[in-house]
């Protein structure tokens, strides 16, 4: 069906300059600079407290900043009131207004601004997120993705220049979450406005967003496509945050064409210079779980020398039917994740099994060494002593 | 218990028994309840209802006791005498229910959004009153609306006042009633304000709302139980009482419960005295009933 676009308008760059607000206690957001370009699904994330939320509340103008300036296009909004700014909410909890029926809150915006006739506009921000047939129920009557969807028609029917979603997911089961994340790409390639989309759900932001900015303690640790800064982590934090890792601290033993060879716990490992995010002879070495190939040693054969490889012992593994999960512990006591793609019976490796561990230099990444390997891994399984970033188990047994 | 089969009707019978006493447990709660209702109020409401339909033995003697007669013509008989002091009540409750929205509402609003940490000391002084009694307070107002009060002086001095004083005229009574119901008004007020959640507000604020518009168009109307809830529970009282009228008012100034109060306990003349207590609860039950329906508080969350 052909619809006509429901949101025409000028669309514009988003610029933070030196952004940053403190509390009592707290720094929340640390001197931000960020351009966020005019037409982008950007996802601001980062775990709870990292000043995402902060930093969302202070574009829309509910929070004041410390220091700092908000443009947008060439206007500087920093000293507008929220009701000023060209700039809309998806407020987390969706904040509906429960007096007000589904097509009053869609109009409540129009309404503030003095448009005369709303009924065509509502009516077709309505359609565009499936709603039309409950324009005259009361928020109260409506299931959590409906409600959602009203939340994102009542902010977009504006046509600000940038929407804020603070979490607009966060309230809905994980089928209906997959979902709305597919529903609103859809609404945002649709009207092409800018989306500023708070999240601390990595999957959420990766499946959405045209940008990622990993935020931590007030400050962008990494930005960047979804897919160059998961293939590219230049930090622990965004290492363990966005995705898993194992990494292992090591020294540079050498420098050769393209390639830092580092040494690490007596096994040498190449990486492509450019996937170093140092020039210090103290390096992390990083592999994502899912490139690394395991084989049962007796089956390995002579390593491939083009290949980093190590050797170890499988301690755990979870057949989760995509893939299989495996622990395995290396010669220095670390253990490492690994996710094997079930391809073949064949391939399968036993709990005990000594196994052989190889991946392409090209999928190794290497960080600052004086880095916290446990960055960004969830403070719950440190405790519990699960081993999911990978990284801290060589704090506590190999360091 | 037909949705029971009992393997032995030992066990049969036990679990109806557990069924019945669950069954009847909020009964037996509501029990003290209604008791008192029945006792303290629907008895004496026919009572009182037979007591205005009877007529004294001998004609013109209220002390030579009372007859019943259902005699209707007490009522209009009533109305006829006393329908100012019935127009004057509710002149007077309504524009006292005005004032006392006019001051609770800013403050309730402060206790609940702006009050911070002084928020419970506050809610303490709007209850304070309660310490002392209705009529002390009552009395208090003498003092301080007197001729030569500082009040008065004051306000005479900046020529505000039409009869150059404040006792004894209209104006002491009303404002003495909105004094007397103020916590009634307040408290409800801010239990509607300290619920609503302050999201929708930012939310109203971020759609383009100005903090009037988004005062009016969001948090009024998310108060509106409160609204209802305080009016009524000033109204109600105010328009029956007596006790201002009588202290801070003039001769002029009588209101219907003096007049209830001087039939019964001056005049004797208990079916008119019961007639009109009749016809007022009727007539506020009447008006609350509208209230609530023209509100439409059941709308609302």
């Amino acid at each position: 069906m052909a619809r006509t676009p429901v949101v025409t308008g000028k669309v514009e760059d988003l610029h933070l300059i030196g952004l940053t607000k403190q509390f009592a206690t707290m720094t929340a957001v640390d001197s931000l600079d960020l351009t966020i370009p005019a037409g982008s699904f950007f996802a601001l994330l980062g775990p709870s407290g990292c000043g995402k939320t902060t930093t969302l509340r202070m574009v829309a103008g509910l929070e004041d900043p410390t220091a700092g300036a908000i443009l947008i296009g060439a206007q500087d909004v920093t000293q507008l009131r929220p009701y000023q700014r060209p700039v809309n909410t998806v407020f987390q909890s969706y904040a509906l207004f429960p007096h007000l029926d589904i097509f009053e809150n869609v109009a409540f915006g129009l309404r503030r601004r003095g448009v005369k006739d709303v009924k065509k506009p509502v009516e077709d921000m309505l359609e565009l997120v499936e709603l039309t047939a409950m324009a005259r129920r009361k928020p109260g009557q409506l299931s959590g993705g409906q409600q959602q969807r009203v939340a994102v028609a009542r902010a977009l029917i504006n046509q600000p220049d940038v929407l804020l979603l603070d979490e607009p997911l966060g309230a809905l089961d994980l089928k209906l979450r997959r979902q709305m994340q597919i529903e609103l790409k859809r609404i945002q390639t649709e009207v092409g406005i800018t989306f500023v989309h708070v999240t601390h759900d990595q999957e959420e932001a990766m499946t959405m967003a045209d940008t990622i900015a990993v935020m931590n303690e007030g400050r962008i640790e990494q930005m960047g496509s979804p897919a160059h800064i998961y293939e590219n982590p230049r930090t622990a934090f965004v290492a363990n945050f966005l995705g898993q890792s194992n990494l292992f601290p090591g020294s540079v033993v050498g420098r050769e064409s393209g390639f830092v060879v580092v040494s690490a716990f007596g096994t040498t490992f190449r990486i492509p210079t450019s996937r170093v995010a140092t020039t210090g002879d103290s390096v992390v070495v990083g592999v994502r779980p899912e490139k690394v190939t395991i084989r049962a040693a007796s089956r390995a054969g002579e390593p491939d020398p083009g290949r980093n490889s190590l050797t170890g012992v499988v301690t755990d593994a979870s057949f989760t039917g995509l893939s299989t999960q495996y622990l395995v512990r290396t010669a220095w006591g670390q253990e490492l994740q690994v996710f094997s793609q079930n391809l073949s019976a064949d391939d399968v490796v036993r709990l005990g099994e000594d196994v052989a561990l190889s991946f392409d230099p090209s999928h190794t990444f290497g960080l600052d060494g004086s880095e916290d390997l446990t960055a960004g891994v969830d403070k719950e399984l440190l405790e519990l002593g699960h081993v999911v970033g990978g990284g801290d188990s060589s704090v506590a047994v190999g360091g | 218990m037909p949705a029971i089969v009992p393997t032995t009707t030992t066990t049969g019978s036990v679990e109806a028994t557990v069924r019945r006493s669950k069954r009847s447990t909020p009964y037996v709660l509501l029990l003290p309840g209604l008791g008192w209702l029945a006792f303290f109020f629907v008895v004496p409401l026919f009572a009182s209802l037979a007591t205005s339909l009877q007529v004294p033995i001998e004609a013109g003697n209220p002390d030579g006791g009372f007859t019943q007669a259902f005699e209707i013509s007490n009522y209009t008989q009533a109305i006829a005498q006393y329908w100012p002091q019935f127009v004057r009540s509710y002149v007077f409750a309504g524009l006292a229910t005005i004032l006392a929205l006019a001051i609770a509402y800013p403050l309730a609003y402060f206790i609940a959004f702006k009050a911070g940490k002084y928020r419970n000391i506050m809610l303490v002084l709007v209850v304070a009153p309660f310490f002392c009694s209705f009529l002390i307070r009552t009395y208090a107002w003498k003092t301080i609306l007197a001729d030569q009060s500082p009040v008065t002086q004051f306000l005479n001095f900046l020529h505000l006042l039409p009869d150059d004083r404040i006792l004894n005229t209209p104006l002491a009574v009303i404002t003495g009633i909105a004094y007397n119901f103020l916590p009634f008004m307040t408290l409800p007020l801010y239990a509607a304000l300290e619920r609503i959640d302050f999201r929708l507000i930012e939310a109203g604020n971020d759609l383009y709302g100005s903090p009037w518009t988004t005062f009016r168009k969001v948090t009024f109307p998310l108060s509106l139980p409160g609204v209802v809830a305080g009016t009524l529970l000033t109204f109600i009282p105010a328009v029956g009482d007596f006790i201002n009228a009588q202290l801070l008012g003039s001769i002029k100034d009588k209101m219907i419960g003096n007049v209830i109060d001087s039939q019964f306990r001056i005049v004797r003349d208990y079916p008119t005295a019961s007639a009109l207590s009749f016809m007022l609860m009727v007539s506020v039950l009447a008006i609350v009933f509208v209230y609530i329906r023209r509100a439409g508080t059941e709308d609302l969350v």
